[in-house]
């Protein structure tokens, strides 16, 4: 069914559609319509979860928590300090290995307050174990959402997927929509393997580990995140398979003979892909690379993508305030450090707070990162785009 | 209703030896009797804290009934959680067997950090027995004030000194706190008075709805008396009406043990180290006001009884 949807709705109705045993949740901008809109479903007799408002993230999350430990499917929705307060609980979700789904929209975190677009609410996140996938419109935000539930039961790690704050959790787009039934028929019931309402074999969760077990089960965690690559890309391939639309874990476009490239997260993936299609109409070879599946970082399809470029221009809508660039700029200087060959390397952090980028400062990006591949100098590595006096 | 010893020794035990609490501990005594006074099948669930650390050091486990430990502050958003799962399950079929919830916190994780998601999980209505052993500090960091920490105590962090002895409020009044939200039942109980105990939570666990016990539990490290006398310390907070035993039930207030002849403050602080400091004054002010804002307390009790 083809409808027009924002990214807030549309996560919502993937969230009907899934229809979890409880979702716990707070309100927050520009998140809240997602709670606001799933509570009406519950309102409505549209779902038969369990609805749980809590009085905070930090408890909305410490229910999923309690929640999911006693088997039930669960799901809840934050952004930017919401997902700040639940912090603490992200790490125990995945140490207890509990498939927990976050639709986050990303905002920047204070200070200052702001309410708008940034990726540093779930980039600060990025250690706690989670699975991090960034959608890059309303499509791929729904359809993810709905994929997401697998992946994570599969793997028995939480997952979050993200859109950027308003730009798509507001803006509204063209989208189909898979019939109510064919969700949970794809999806079926969550396997559990230790249940917690199980009075008859009763299991003790949350256990103090000291310095003679604590880093055996940490390593086990980091194991299953070394090793779910392949079965996000399985889940990608049977959801393509059902339904049409397939995933890649790195998004290439216009790759296969372009001498540079932007890398990019979320929505920015969409406005470059113009910006490629008009730089292409110039004769420019210019290709972009889209991060869809952010952690576990994937450093194979990374590679093999970004060395296909002389010149990478990596945008990161979030700054690490360490002197080094932006998150994803880090992690490609790390994958390329036992290349023989490396493309030139420019940081890019643009957009903080919700700042614009538009398809002309893109454009202007582009021809940046050709005057490096003729000239073979970068000036500055990390430049702060679009801000006043850079 | 009264739970009998006998009744009660029949039952297998719920929460086992071999953990590795201080000898003289109250806590454990608060986790065995209250799941022992269980008539239903229950899923516990433990704040960060002495109780939770003591029991389960992995690979082993005093617990006897499943149990989850999340964090610090939240075990009664976890519990919100897991009973919240159980209702859908049950809705859906995949559960047919009537099972109870149990959150247990020290006063740390129930007075202080604790206290927005315990409000959070009566307010919603959740049907989960919060129960509260306290001990009147945080015990297991190396015993620092709590808002549960009376007035005169010593603790690391309100500690007795040449000008200030030892803590300078009164404590928080919890109980009230909870009463105020309205549970489907609260009540105030002590290991020393087992019956009394078994009592009230085979009561909060037939409610339908959040209830609430504050239950205290004396610490032999942090109130520094010798192990053996972890129980005639709670017979004596009782007698003295430092810890009034009583109920809140539909609306209701009802003292469930009344001391015969109310003691004075002084027969319960001097048996404690952490209270030795107050008698060492020439000044006997701090006791003063210590048995005052007892009297005052109980005085008030007494009258909401009256109601």
């Amino acid at each position: 069914m083809i409808v027009a949807r924002t990214g807030n709705e549309a996560m919502a109705e993937a969230m009907r559609q899934i229809n979890p045993d409880v979702v716990a949740a707070y309100p927050i901008t520009p998140a809240t319509e997602v709670v606001q809109l799933f509570a009406s479903f519950v309102a409505d007799g549209q779902v038969t979860t369990e609805f749980v408002p809590a009085e905070s993230e930090h408890s909305a999350l410490s229910a999923c928590v309690g929640a999911s430990a006693a088997g039930a499917r669960v799901m809840t929705s934050t952004s930017s300090q919401g997902l700040a307060l639940m912090h603490e609980i992200l790490f125990i979700a995945a140490g207890l290995r509990l498939p927990i789904v976050i639709c986050l929209v990303n905002r920047a975190l204070s200070s200052p307050i702001n309410i708008h677009c940034d990726h540093s609410d779930s980039l600060a996140s990025r250690d706690s174990g989670w699975l991090q996938i960034f959608t890059e419109n309303t499509q791929e935000a729904y359809d993810t959402t709905i994929m997401a539930v697998k992946m994570a039961e599969e793997i028995m790690l939480p997952a979050m997927v993200t859109t950027d704050g308003f730009i798509i959790s507001h803006g509204m787009e063209r989208i189909e929509l898979i019939d109510d039934e064919k969700v949970p028929k794809w999806l079926g019931e969550r396997k559990v393997v230790n249940n917690l309402l199980d009075v008859d074999n009763p299991i003790t969760l949350g256990m103090l580990d000291l310095q003679d077990y604590y880093f055996e089960h940490k390593r086990q965690e980091i194991e299953a995140m070394n090793n779910c690559l392949p079965i996000i890309e399985k889940v990608q391939k049977e959801f393509g398979d059902t339904f049409g639309r397939y995933y890649p874990i790195v998004d290439e476009y216009k790759m296969e003979d372009a001498e540079v490239a932007i890398l990019a997260m979320g929505s920015t993936g969409g406005t470059g892909k113009v910006a490629v299609d008009r730089m292409r109409e110039k004769g420019k070879k210019v290709g972009l690379i889209r991060c869809r599946i952010y952690r576990p970082f994937p450093k194979e399809a990374m590679l093999n993508a970004i060395m296909k470029v002389k010149v990478l221009g990596v945008m990161d809508r979030a700054d690490t305030l360490s002197t080094l660039g932006g998150h994803l700029y880090n992690d490609c200087r790390s994958i390329l450090y036992e290349s023989a060959k490396k493309p030139l390397m420019k940081n890019y952090i643009y957009g903080l707070g919700g700042r614009d980028i538009s398809i002309e400062e893109i454009e202007e990006v582009f021809e940046q990162l050709l005057k490096i591949k003729d000239t073979g100098r970068i000036d500055k590595d990390i430049v702060y785009y679009g801000v006043r006096g850079e | 209703m009264m739970a009998t010893l006998k009744e009660l020794v029949q039952q297998g035990e719920k929460f086992l030896g071999g953990h590795r609490a201080c000898a003289g501990c109250g806590a454990t005594i608060v986790a065995r009797q209250v799941l022992l006074a269980a008539q239903y099948p229950v899923v516990v669930g433990a704040a960060t804290g002495c109780l939770e650390v003591i029991s389960t050091i992995f690979p082993y486990s005093a617990w006897n009934v499943p149990y989850i430990h999340n964090a610090f502050e939240n075990v009664a958003a976890t519990m919100s959680g897991v009973e919240a799962a159980y209702k859908a399950l049950k809705k859906k079929g995949k559960i047919d067997k009537d099972l109870r919830f149990i959150a247990f916190g020290g006063d740390g994780g129930t007075y202080d950090i604790g206290l927005q998601s315990l409000s959070g999980m009566i307010e919603r209505r959740h049907k989960v027995l919060y129960v509260c052993y306290n001990n009147e500090a945080y015990m297991n960091t190396g015993i620092q004030r709590s808002s549960a920490t009376p007035y005169g105590a010593h603790t690391t962090t309100s500690p007795a000194g040449t000008v200030i002895p030892g803590k300078l409020q009164p404590r928080k009044n919890l109980t009230e706190i909870i009463i105020a939200h309205e549970p489907a039942y609260a009540a105030q109980a002590t290991i020393g008075y087992w019956n009394d105990l078994a009592t009230k939570v085979r009561k909060a666990l037939d409610v339908d709805g959040p209830s609430f016990i504050n239950v205290f539990s004396p610490c032999r490290l942090g109130w520094a008396y010798p192990p053996e006398k972890t129980v005639a310390i709670t017979r004596l907070a009782v007698e003295t009406c430092v810890w009034p035993l009583y109920e809140y039930e539909n609306g209701k207030y009802r003292i469930t043990v009344k001391p015969k002849e109310k003691k004075p403050v002084e027969e319960f602080l001097k048996i404690q180290g952490r209270f030795t400091h107050l008698f060492k004054l020439k000044d006997q002010t701090p006791i003063k006001e210590f048995q005052a804002e007892v009297d005052r307390i109980w005085e008030r009790l007494q009258k909401r009884t009256a109601e």
